[in-house]
């Protein structure tokens, strides 16, 4: 870059190659940074959302350093005598006390305490985001399976750090909480109730959980979460970022910006919108107002008492579940909660980062994969995707029954028996709907790249008949929509070779092959190049008989558009 | 012997009914003596407990009876006293707009002077809580809010919501927020125990406590919201709301603008 610049170098310049020369020197920084400041990045708003999880985590990290210097992780009993008058006078734990001082006394605490929380709830909406973005993509297809590993362990981690970090200020809705994760340990059969006992350190609540709670939330837990953020970023670079088709855009090549100047520019911009946006909400609105909430007692509990968002399928699904207990040798196990509480999150997150093997093996799919699927071409993934986003859905919305019952007037028991039906049907009924609509959609492109665009303008021919003047899409756009390839069904075995003998692991091979053969099985046939050629010649054909009638005008930028074809 | 062939004297119920009626505005007198006098509160006179009788034919007797002794549509109201009346009718929940799961709150049917005439009937009826009376309802002022507020965790919350903004119950019943209820209407529901709510009898929750619990209340009601907008005080449901509409949409649109492509 600098061998570009021609005018005589001041002072400023002067100081500037100085120090670039001693850090070279030291530092080895060309070589560093000859191969990666210009290293492209393709460009969608869609693969910022990552970004926003990646700020908001900072954000996250400042405001909790802040809050470390304040807060007590200790649950011996005090009387408060700050400044907050309806509790003066209560007892409450050191936890409670330190963190009403934070909110209260601190100068900047509640500000501080308010954009840690608010921040905590983006990070994990944000991954959430991220995470829809890159599997209705499907971006997390050989190579980037590691990747997508490496985020899904990022999710479950942000759940950790935040229920953690939820349960601290030993309020009354966070005591709630504790309260049921120690219910939810003890519903593991034969060996609950111990680990209960270990981590309470004998009967809840006891007095040795909050100060575990708080090492694993200030160390353990974002001590990981850097290090998998370290991994996640690593990859994407190493690996290049995968980017949507489009002309010019092949599996081989990537299409962008540099990072310097483009995307330091854009993502520096960015980190600074994230932080405006979080303090400008935390400054305006409430979260988890703990001195309303009173400080935690055993005895006490309040009607609302809700998880925030991200533990909010997890408390649907134990207010859904049907109160069902087996007695196994006198001792019950309380399916009531083993079912939704453990079992059924296990099993989601389980399939959730299983999934790109999971597909890989029906399609039986092992090429390389650098350009994204638009969704609606592959219709079968989005489909399933929809269907899992709808299970989730109900079980989120029944997290809040008692909320939408008293803001609806309906009654709480409906709601509930609503929401089990919706979670049984719901998801099959999306997964019909989004594969139709996928259909329709790959119906559309198909149409368009054959018949060309709709121009709307209706001639009259000398014979008297009316036709619609189509246009042949442009080319960026046809680009797009020869994106999709046709990928045949994996073929059913032959039962036995030639010479008779049974085909090895048949029964295996049989249930991928119906798989695979399900999986594409409604797909609309992808245009070919010939076809292509073929329609355009048509349309070109249909557009110059009209124009030698003299029926149409001429138009400089259609001719244009069919010399190009 | 004697008790017997009294009672079979045809004189025998109007004369209980007349005992029972001095006897209830002996207790009320006995109630209010020493603090003010002639409240709206105080004792029924016979001419409030005609016009509440009439007004009761008219407005009441078709659920509860002629007698207000209760039909399969409505409960007996002998024994529920007047404080319960003043309550269910002050807050528009009797009369009943329609038979339902509860009775709503809703603008009163009856003005002050007609309340206190049916609360006046139905306190003849039978013995029951009396209007408490204004200086005892106004103790909240000078109560601690600090005690009132814990008495309210332990005692409220748990159907009325930490800030009292109410909380869904079984079957469609709820317990309503305590936002437009006042001193005297919380103090009522507490004797009586309306609908759902359990009785929190004197005993059990003397006056010095029912005093600071109205005092948490009131403090709730204008408390400042230190954090900014309160989203109505529901806890985290209306925050994860708020976070994915107008949150994560400025933000998501944040990222639509410096994603764009220049041209």
């Amino acid at each position: 870059m600098t061998a570009t610049i021609t005018p005589p170098a001041g002072p400023v310049q002067r100081g500037a190659e100085a120090t670039y020369d001693y850090l070279d020197q030291r530092l080895g920084l060309s070589a560093l940074l000859k191969t990666n400041v210009r290293k492209i990045f393709p460009d969608h708003w869609s693969f910022m959302l990552g970004e926003i999880a990646l700020y908001s985590f900072i954000v996250v990290l400042l405001t909790g350093t802040f809050l470390t210097f304040f807060y007590k992780p200790s649950v011996t009993e005090i009387i408060y005598d700050g400044s907050y008058l309806p509790l003066r006078g209560i007892p409450m734990s050191e936890a409670y006390a330190s963190t009403l001082n934070i909110s209260f006394d601190i100068r900047g605490g509640l500000l501080m305490r308010q954009i840690h929380h608010w921040a905590a709830l983006f990070f994990v909406a944000a991954i959430s985001v991220h995470m829809f973005r890159v599997f209705f993509t499907g971006a997390f297809r050989k190579p980037r399976e590691f990747n997508w590993l490496i985020g899904v362990s990022l999710l479950v981690l942000a759940l950790l750090a935040g229920f953690a970090g939820y349960s601290l200020p030993d309020d009354l809705l966070s005591g709630t909480g504790l309260r049921i994760a120690a219910g939810i340990m003890q519903s593991i059969p034969v060996v609950g109730t111990w680990l209960v006992f270990l981590a309470f350190e004998g009967e809840f609540p006891g007095t040795a959980f909050i100060p575990r709670l708080y090492t694993i939330h200030v160390l353990l837990v974002p001590g990981l979460i850097l290090a998998l953020i370290t991994a996640h970023l690593i990859l994407v670079f190493y690996q290049k970022h995968t980017q949507y088709p489009g002309k010019g855009r092949t599996n081989t090549n990537v299409v962008g910006y540099p990072l310097l100047p483009v995307y330091v520019a854009k993502a520096g911009g960015f980190f600074f919108i994230v932080f405006g946006v979080l303090t400008l909400i935390s400054a305006l609105v409430t979260i988890n107002p703990i001195w309303l909430y009173g400080p935690y007692m055993p005895d006490q509990v309040t009607a609302g008492s809700q998880p925030d968002w991200y533990i909010g399928f997890l408390e649907g699904a134990l207010r859904m579940m049907p109160a069902w207990e087996l007695l196994i040798f006198g001792y019950p196990i309380s399916l009531n909660v083993l079912v939704p509480a453990l079992i059924l999150p296990g099993l989601i997150f389980t399939l959730i980062a299983l999934y790109p093997f999971i597909e890989a093996w029906v399609t039986g799919d092992r090429r390389e994969h650098h350009l994204l699927d638009r969704p609606r071409n592959a219709a079968t993934r989005t489909a399933l995707g929809v269907m899992g986003l709808t299970f989730y859905v109900v079980l989120f919305i029944n997290g809040g029954n008692d909320v939408i019952a008293t803001t609806f007037d309906l009654s709480i028991n409906s709601i509930t028996w609503a929401m089990r039906i919706l979670l049984i049907l719901g998801p099959w009924a999306a997964f019909v709907v989004t594969k139709r609509i996928c259909l329709g959609l790959q119906r559309r492109d198909r149409d368009l790249l054959l018949h060309g665009r709709e121009t709307g303008r209706i001639l009259r021919l000398p014979s008297g008949e009316f036709v619609e003047v189509h246009e042949p899409v442009s080319e960026e756009r046809a680009a797009i929509l020869m994106a999709r390839q046709d990928v045949r069904p994996l073929p059913l075995p032959p039962a036995t070779d030639a010479d008779g003998v049974r085909t090895p692991g048949l029964w295996h091979r049989r249930v991928r092959s119906r798989l695979s053969q399900w999986w594409y099985r409604d797909d609309i046939p992808a245009v070919t190049p010939a076809e292509l050629a073929a329609a355009q010649s048509h349309i070109r054909h249909e557009l110059a008989a009209a124009e030698s009638m003299g029926v149409l005008p001429h138009e400089p930028e259609l001719s244009e558009a069919l010399s190009r074809h | 012997m004697t008790g017997r062939t009294l009672r079979r004297q045809p004189w025998a119920a109007p004369a209980l009914l007349l005992l029972t009626l001095i006897g209830v505005g002996a207790l009320v007198a006995a109630i209010d003596a020493g603090t003010q006098p002639a409240t709206a509160s105080g004792a029924p006179s016979q001419t409030q407990v005609a016009k509440g009788s009439a007004l009761f034919a008219e407005g009441c007797a078709s659920c509860h009876g002629p007698a207000g002794e209760g039909t399969t549509d409505g409960p007996s109201l002998i024994g529920v006293g007047a404080a319960s009346v003043d309550f269910q009718v002050t807050t528009g929940r009797m009369p009943l707009a329609a038979p339902n799961v509860q009775a709503m709150r809703k603008p009163p049917s009856y003005d002050r002077e007609e309340t206190l005439a049916l609360a006046a009937y139905v306190a003849a009826l039978g013995p029951g809580p009396a209007i408490p009376s204004g200086s005892v309802v106004d103790e909240w002022r000078d109560a601690s809010v600090a005690k009132g507020g814990e008495l309210f965790r332990v005692n409220c919350a748990q159907c009325h919501n930490f800030a009292g903004r109410g909380g869904a119950l079984s079957d469609g019943r709820y317990a309503p927020s305590l936002m437009s209820s006042t001193p005297l209407e919380i103090y009522e529901a507490m004797l009586t125990g309306p609908q759902s709510m359990p009785v929190f009898a004197d005993t059990s929750l003397p006056p010095e406590s029912k005093a600071e619990i109205i005092a948490y209340i009131e403090n709730l009601k204008q408390e400042p919201n230190p954090g900014g907008l309160d989203l109505g005080r529901f806890g985290p449901v209306t925050e994860g709301l708020f976070l994915w509409t107008a949150g994560m949409g400025a933000l998501v649109a944040a990222a639509i603008w410096i994603g764009a492509r220049v041209r």
